[in-house]
C-alpha cells in the first residue's frame, strides 16, 4: 500500500444542475490510495453529488475527474473501477442473496466457477456466509446492509463509496457497523468514501475528512485537526461544540493581539501574525474550567452566573452567562460520583488558557 | 341507547337491518340480470320465456354453430395480437412518460390517455371513417382480413397497460438502475434485470386488461368490421336481432366466464404488485 499517490483526484469540479442550483463548486480533493475518507456536511452541501460524480452518475458541468491515474469524462457508470453502497442499499428485492452478490461478477462475464467461489468468499468477509439462499425480504436492516457491502466489494474495487451507509440503522447497531466498517476496511485495503451528515461518524471512522457547505470544500483535514484547528467558523460549529466570540481588533503589539469581545471586554491573545482585521474566537466547552476564585494570572478569566445544566452521563454541560448577556457553555467531565451529584449555582469564574482559544479570521 | 341496540359494535353494520337491505338490493340491480342470463342459458325452451327445464343443449348448439364459433375464433385471434402490441407500446410509452424529459410532453401525455376519456361510439366512427380513407384492404385472406379492427383495438388498449405501468414505475427506486449501472451492466443489461422484473406484474395486469377490453368490445368494432370479419360480441348482437334464444345466452355466458377470471387475475396480480 503506497500512502502518497492519490487514487482520486478531483480537479477543480462544479456542478450546476438544470434550474441554477450549483451543487459542488469549484472542488479540489485528492483522496490517497488505501484512505477512509468522509465527505462531510449538513444536506445539501453537495457531498452526495460529488460521490455521484465519482461514481459517473452525474457528470461535472466543469472541471476533471481522474480515478486511478485516469480521466473519468465520459467514462459510463459501468465502466469504472469503484463500486458504491447506496443510501437504500438498492439490493434488489427478486433476486436472492447470493444472486445478488454474483450479479456484478454476472453481467461482466466471469466465468461461473470463479463466481461462486467469490461470492462464498464476499458473504463470509461480511459474516452472511450462510444467507446464500434467502430473499431479502428475510434479512433486517443491518443484514441488507451487509449483503449491499458484499455486492460492491465482490467486484474488488479500487475505491469503494458509500452514501450515508448507517443512516437508516437504528442507534446501538450504528455503532457496531461504524466498528465493523473500520474493520472491514483494514482488511479489505481498499480505498472508502464515505458520505455522512453526521460528525460523530466521520471522526470517528475517517482517517482524513472533508467538510463541505454550500457546494464548496471548506477543510480537509484529520479528525483530531479538524476538532482542534477548525480553518472557519463553519467547521467550528459543524464539527462538535464551541464557543464562538465576535472580537474587534483593538491592536496588535509584539505577539499579543488585543481585542474587544461584546460581553466579555478586553481579551489579549498571543498571537505570531500582525492581524489588522476583525476576528473570531472560538472555544471548545471542554477546554473552559469553572472556578470558584479567579486563577493567577496566564489564563483568560471571565465571570459568570450559571443558568442550566444538562445531564449527560459522563460529562455536564453548564449554561452560563456573563454580566453584559454573552452566553458561554462549558462540559465538565462527571470523573467521580461526587463530580456529578454536585449541585452548580451561583457565580462562577469561567476560566481557559489563552492558547485554546482559536483565532477565525474572518 | 337502549342495550338491546348496544350489542352490536359500532362497525357491525351488517347486523343493522336498513344496512343489509340496501346491500342486497344493490347486488340484486347490478348481478340479476346477470344472473338471469346465465340461469336462462339453461333453459329447455326455445322462446326462452318461461322456465321449461334445465339442458345443456343449447351449448352443444352453439358449439355446433359454425359462425358463432368463427367469429369466436376471430375474437381471440384479435384480442391476442391488440394484447402483444398493446403490452409492447403500452410499455414503452409508460417507460418514456416516466424516464424521459422532453419538449411537448405535457401535450403528448393528455393525447395519450385521450383515448380513454373519448365516446366509444366516435372512436368507432372515426376509425372506419380512417381506414376508409386511407383505403385499407378489405378482401384480405384470415388472419390478416383482421388488421384493422386488430389496429383499432390496440389504439383504446394500449392507453390503459401505459397507465398501470406508470403508475408502478413512479414507485420504483431509481438507485436500483443506478446500482445495476455502478455493477457493471448496461443501459440494456440493467433494463432487463432489474427495471423489466420490477415491472413484470403490471405488464401482467396490463395484459389482461388488453385482454378483455378487446374480447367484448363492440361499439368500436361494430364499426370496423366487414361481413368477413365478425367478431363473437357482433355475431351475438346480430342473433339477437332475430331471437333471443338460449343459444345466445350460452354464448354470452361463456364470454362472460372468460372476462371474469382474466379480470380477477389481473386484481391480483395488481394487489400483490402494491405490495413490493
Amino acid at each position: 500500500m503506497n500512502g502518497d499517490s492519490p487514487i482520486i483526484s478531483i480537479n477543480s469540479v462544479s456542478k450546476t444542475f438544470p434550474g441554477g442550483v450549483q451543487a459542488v463548486q469549484n472542488a479540489d480533493l485528492e483522496i490517497r490510495e488505501g484512505e477512509f475518507f468522509a465527505l462531510l456536511g449538513p444536506s445539501g452541501c453537495g457531498k452526495t453529488t460529488l460521490l455521484r460524480i465519482l461514481a459517473g452518475f452525474e457528470t461535472p458541468s466543469t472541471g476533471d475527474v481522474f480515478i486511478d491515474g485516469k480521466n473519468m469524462h465520459g467514462v459510463a457508470p459501468n465502466r469504472r473501477p469503484v463500486n458504491m453502497v447506496f443510501q437504500s442499499y438498492a439490493v434488489f428485492p427478486h433476486m436472492t442473496v447470493a444472486d445478488n452478490v454474483a450479479y456484478g461478477l454476472r453481467v461482466s462475464g466471469t466465468d461461473r466457477g470463479e463466481i461462486s467461489g467469490r461470492v462464498k468468499d464476499a458473504l463470509e468477509l461480511v459474516q452472511l456466509g450462510e444467507y446464500g439462499t434467502r430473499q431479502p425480504g428475510q434479512l433486517s436492516g443491518g443484514q441488507v446492509q451487509r449483503v449491499a457491502l458484499a455486492r460492491a466489494l465482490v467486484k474488488k474495487p479500487r475505491v469503494l463509496l458509500l452514501d450515508e451507509p448507517l443512516s437508516a440503522l437504528d442507534a446501538k447497531l450504528r455503532e457496531t457497523m461504524q466498528m465493523e466498517l473500520v474493520r472491514l476496511q483494514d482488511t479489505v485495503g481498499i480505498t472508502f468514501i464515505i458520505v455522512t451528515h453526521d460528525q460523530n461518524e466521520a471522526l470517528s471512522m475517517a482517517d482524513r475528512i472533508a467538510v463541505m457547505d454550500q457546494g464548496k470544500v471548506l477543510q480537509v483535514a484529520g479528525p483530531g485537526e479538524l476538532y482542534e484547528y477548525p480553518r472557519d467558523r463553519f467547521v467550528a460549529e459543524f464539527i462538535g461544540k464551541t464557543n464562538l466570540f465576535e472580537g474587534t481588533n483593538v491592536g496588535w503589539e509584539s505577539g499579543m493581539l488585543s481585542l474587544l469581545v461584546n460581553g466579555l471586554g478586553r481579551v489579549e491573545l498571543p498571537c505570531a501574525e500582525h492581524l489588522y482585521h476583525d476576528v473570531g474566537l472560538a472555544v471548545r466547552p471542554e477546554k473552559m474550567l469553572l472556578m470558584q476564585e479567579r486563577p493567577d494570572h496566564g489564563y483568560l478569566a471571565f465571570e459568570a452566573e450559571v443558568e442550566k445544566i444538562a445531564y449527560y452521563g459522563s460529562e455536564s454541560r453548564v449554561f452560563l452567562a456573563t454580566d453584559r448577556g454573552l452566553a458561554l457553555e462549558v462540559s465538565i467531565r462527571n470523573d467521580t460520583r461526587a463530580a456529578a451529584d454536585e449541585q452548580l449555582s451561583g457565580r462562577r469564574w469561567v476560566v481557559w488558557r489563552p492558547e485554546d482559544t482559536l483565532i477565525l479570521p474572518d | 341507547m337502549k342495550g338491546a341496540r348496544r350489542s352490536h359494535g359500532p362497525l357491525d353494520y351488517s347486523r343493522r337491518l336498513w344496512v343489509r337491505i340496501t346491500l342486497w338490493l344493490s347486488f340484486a340491480f347490478l348481478y340479476a340480470p346477470i344472473a338471469i342470463l346465465v340461469i336462462y342459458s339453461f333453459n329447455d325452451s326455445r322462446r326462452n320465456i318461461v322456465w321449461r327445464g334445465f339442458t345443456l343443449k343449447y351449448y352443444e348448439r352453439a358449439w355446433n354453430n359454425d359462425s358463432l364459433i368463427q367469429a369466436f375464433a376471430n375474437s381471440l385471434t384479435i384480442a391476442f395480437f391488440s394484447t402483444l402490441f398493446s403490452v409492447l407500446l403500452g410499455m414503452l410509452t409508460a417507460v418514456l412518460l416516466w424516464r424521459f424529459r422532453f419538449p411537448a410532453k405535457a401535450p403528448f401525455e393528455g393525447t395519450v390517455s385521450l383515448p380513454i376519456i373519448i365516446p366509444e361510439i366516435c372512436m368507432g366512427v372515426a376509425m372506419m371513417a380512417f381506414f376508409t380513407r386511407i383505403g385499407w384492404p378489405v378482401d384480405l385472406p384470415w388472419p390478416l382480413n383482421l388488421g384493422a379492427i386488430t389496429i383499432a383495438h390496440i389504439s383504446f388498449s394500449f392507453p390503459f397497460v401505459a397507465m398501470v405501468v406508470r403508475a408502478r414505475l413512479a414507485r420504483f427506486n431509481r438507485e436500483f438502475e443506478e446500482a445495476a449501472r455502478d455493477l457493471g451492466a448496461s443501459e440494456w443489461q440493467a433494463f432487463r434485470d432489474v427495471l423489466l422484473p420490477y415491472m413484470k406484474p403490471g405488464l401482467i395486469a396490463g395484459a389482461l386488461l388488453a385482454f378483455t377490453l378487446s374480447l367484448d368490445d363492440f361499439v368500436i368494432t361494430f364499426f370496423t368490421a366487414g361481413p368477413e370479419t365478425v367478431t363473437f360480441p357482433v355475431k351475438v348482437y346480430s342473433m339477437v336481432r332475430f331471437s333471443v334464444t338460449p343459444e345466445v345466452n350460452a354464448a354470452s355466458t361463456v364470454l362472460l366466464l372468460i372476462t371474469l377470471v382474466l379480470t380477477t387475475t389481473a386484481i391480483l396480480l395488481q394487489n400483490r404488485s402494491g405490495r413490493d
